[in-house]
């Protein structure tokens, strides 16, 4: 197999996977785990009512996650990536409704995301008595400087699920940016067109 | 195209498996006058509408990475159809301890539909390495009687590139160049200063039209099928001529389970199971061809057990499944601060690098044996869903910071993946598993493998080699390997560069090997295998070119010992 057929994969590092494994080790035998699809399952099925009474017209039904949750994951990917004065951000690209997707179609996602948004609403119940959409600004800001970044976690251990699950959030709301028009136009890709002749690399830059 | 035929015609040939090898030998077999059933364990492809030339990733509502991100560890869904590692009621087993990956794609054309293309020829000493350094076998062959055939393969599908005339990499009949890529020129000016050889590469795409075909279009997506057939997939460039003779019967969705011998110790047929009504059929043949995959060919052989054949088809010397390797493969990526200056271009080009490095060290002293070549990527590509999973690691964070790292730092990557030779050992081999069958019934492989010390150096090797071309580009190398644990150096698990030859190898000695040099069974004149199964060696060269000539060379000599009616 040629390269060109292999997944893009830009820097290089642990995988988040590899973090995620690492910490469902060590998350207290395992109990986290062992609840969390329980509780996933019982959201799945109270989605579908919540819909119902939910969304007004015109609006995205999400397939997976509660209303509530959805909110937050609005949240999140807006924060993950803005609109700024190149493009727009994550959320006009349409990357929550394709995280929804996938979470829709595959228990781990449901675990990893369900979870994960449920674990920092309690986190923010805990440090700020309100759930996150319901904190200040400047506590949001700071509960998303915390989880953004692997070293919060050697002042603070516990923030370890949170980390894990802010990076597989940020590399899905990348994934759903980047493989949008929004997002590609934002790289100015150009290509993906019939050429009559490859013109090849422009002169080089020193 | 198709047509499903249960009637009891006795057809001259039936050729199993529909890629490289099965496609050549329907080809040749049916030109040369012969009838010919085909049979294919997938379904018909249908380019146009199989095929994702041209689609955006929010075109599809998985923006590339299938139902539930399910297809991001398979290569995505947009190369093209019906081929994984795991398939779903087909399953293999690996033995405690080894970690074999079994690619297997199940349609007309095989994995030529989605394949890297790259089309080299293995250079004269590849046929005589025992001779050389004691390793291995030689091949009963040399290269002056393949060449022709090369000659002739790539006349027909077309392949670029330009004489260079460096004797691990033999020069063909070759198509032009395209330009190179601005990742490509970084790598070549480093590679200028390292002393190390980077060249156009071979690739099966048209830069000129050919036979019918029109030139490539140029946009990068040759994995994903083109539906214009400029570069050469079985599917569009053999089968079509076989079709066109009038006497070839496909029959897709057939699984073969068993090649029937008769009591005169030949083989007089083929039982399969039709997928589609999971019912056995029969086909009768004068002479059957093994195109299966290398490892599903040897599968078929084992699976061919008979009062006169007790281990199994073509088997008396033990070695069917034997001596089984896969490409060594170890990949590398690095940062380029230069490439951030360069204007947004189109980088597409044809699907695949348009320079190489061929094997460089053939004349020096290595602390390993044999070689490996480095296929380049990197630069401008198409984004996709992975893409910054990279940058996101490494640079953590959200908002407008990552989102101008994200800007700033695409296509400012160079990337390498080394792909060398693997000696053949006793400890890597594929054999039926005495416990487990298929949804078919079919009992199913087990895989045993065992990278040695040969291949771990080799990828170290590799890892030092991409690290300099990137350093010496003023860049920072990214891939970090350790020299320990599951995949030293970065060394990929067996059977996920796809290159996976040997099982069934030819020789002169009926006692080491299960076919002569026309991929002939030593066992049972009227069989041959002609997919990857017959290579004696896997050199630092992608197999497909080297089964397409060798099919088509055993296939002209079925033809001929058909006229002499010594089949």
């Amino acid at each position: 197999m040629s390269y060109a057929g292999k997944p893009k994969k830009n820097g290089q590092g642990i995988s988040r996977r590899d973090v995620l494994r690492n910490l469902a080790v060590g998350a207290a035998g395992g109990s986290v785990l062992q609840i969390i699809p329980a509780e996933a399952a019982e959201l799945a099925h109270k989605m579908i009512l919540q819909e119902k009474a939910g969304a007004p017209p015109g609006m995205y039904k999400p397939k997976f996650f509660p209303a509530h949750q959805y909110q937050t994951l609005l949240f999140l990917c807006d924060a993950i990536i803005p609109k700024d004065e190149v493009s727009g951000g994550a959320v006009e690209a349409g990357a929550p409704e394709f995280i929804d997707l996938l979470a829709s179609e595959n228990e781990k996602y449901q675990l990893i995301l369900g979870g994960g948004l449920m674990w920092l609403d309690n986190f923010c119940s805990d440090r700020y008595a309100h759930m996150l959409l319901d904190c200040t600004p400047e506590q949001q800001k700071e509960v998303l400087s915390l989880i953004a970044y692997r070293k919060s976690a050697q002042a603070d251990p516990t923030l370890c699920q949170g980390i894990a699950f802010f990076a597989e959030l940020r590399a899905m709301t990348c994934d759903g940016f980047y493989t949008s028009k929004i997002g590609i136009e934002d790289l100015k890709y150009i290509g993906n067109t019939a050429l009559a002749v490859f013109p090849g690399c422009p002169p080089l830059p020193e | 195209m198709t047509q499903v035929i249960r009637s009891p015609k006795t057809y001259d040939v039936c050729v199993i498996g529909s890629g490289a090898g099965g496609g050549m030998a329907a080809k040749i077999l049916t030109e040369g006058g012969l009838t010919v059933a085909l049979l294919e364990a997938g379904p018909t492809v249908n380019p146009e509408k199989d095929y994702k030339m041209f689609v955006w990733p929010y075109e599809l509502p998985h923006r590339g990475v299938g139902v539930g991100g399910r297809a991001a560890e398979n290569f995505g869904e947009f190369l093209a159809p019906n081929g994984a590692w795991q398939i779903e009621g087909e399953p293999y087993t690996s033995a405690p301890g080894a970690n074999f990956q079994w690619f297997r794609s199940r349609i007309v054309g095989g994995r030529t539909n989605h394949w890297g293309r790259i089309a080299l020829r293995f250079s004269p000493v590849d046929f005589k390495s025992k001779t050389r350094d004691g390793l291995g076998e030689d091949w009963p062959i040399a290269y002056e009687d393949i060449a022709p055939y090369y000659d002739k393969v790539e006349s027909y599908i077309g392949v670029f590139g330009t004489k260079e005339n460096i004797s691990s990499a033999p020069d063909g009949v070759f198509l032009p160049p395209p330009k190179p890529r601005c990742n490509e020129l970084i790598i070549k000016k480093s590679c200028d200063k390292l002393g190390i050889l980077c060249i156009p590469s071979r690739l099966a795409v048209l830069t000129k039209p050919l036979n019918g075909r029109p030139s490539c279009h140029y946009c990068g997506q040759c994995g994903r099928g083109c539906t214009t057939a400029s570069n050469f997939s079985s599917s569009q460039v053999l089968i079509p001529p076989a079709l066109k003779t009038g006497k070839l019967t496909m029959i897709p969705n057939a699984m073969a389970r068993k090649i029937v011998v008769g009591a005169d110790g030949k083989a007089s047929g083929v039982l399969y199971i039709d997928k589609t009504t999971r019912t056995e059929q029969r086909i009768s043949a004068r002479a059957v061809v093994v195109a299966a995959s290398a490892c599903e060919s040897a599968r078929l052989l084992l699976n061919s057990r008979s009062l006169v054949f007790p281990d199994g088809l073509a088997n008396s010397s033990g070695q069917v499944g034997r001596n089984l390797t896969d490409s060594v493969g170890s990949d590398g990526e690095g940062y380029i601060p230069q490439m951030e200056k360069i204007p947004p271009h189109n980088h597409d080009g044809t699907g695949g690098m348009h320079l190489y490095i061929p094997w460089w060290k053939y004349d020096g002293q290595n602390d390993f044996p044999r070689g490996y070549h480095i296929e380049l990527g990197g630069g401008r590509e198409m984004p996709g869903a992975g893409m910054f999973h990279g940058i996101c690691e490494d640079f953590e964070g959200y908002g407008a910071g990552l989102k101008a790292t994200c800007r700033k730092r695409y296509g400012t990557t160079i990337a390498f993946a080394g792909r060398g030779e693997m000696i053949p050992n006793p400890d890597t081999y594929c054999e039926i598993d005495p416990k487990v069958v298929d949804q078919y019934g079919i009992p199913v492989l087990r895989f045993h493998f065992k990278w040695s010390d040969s291949e771990l150096k080799q990828a170290k090797d590799m890892q030092e080699t991409f690290k300099a071309i990137v350093e010496a580009a003023g860049g920072e190398y990214a891939t970090k390997t350790r020299s320990d644990g599951a995949y030293p150096y970065g060394i990929q698990a067996g059977g996920k560069i796809i290159h996976e030859v040997g099982t069934a190898r030819m020789g002169r000695d009926p006692k080491t090997s299960i076919l002569n040099s026309y991929c002939q069974a030593h066992d049972v004149n009227n069989v041959f295998v002609t997919d990857g199964a017959p290579l004696v060696t896997n050199p630092d060269k992608n197999p497909t070119l080297t089964i397409m000539a060798l099919s088509w060379r055993a296939s002209e000599y079925l033809l001929d010992q058909a006229k002499r009616g010594n089949l």
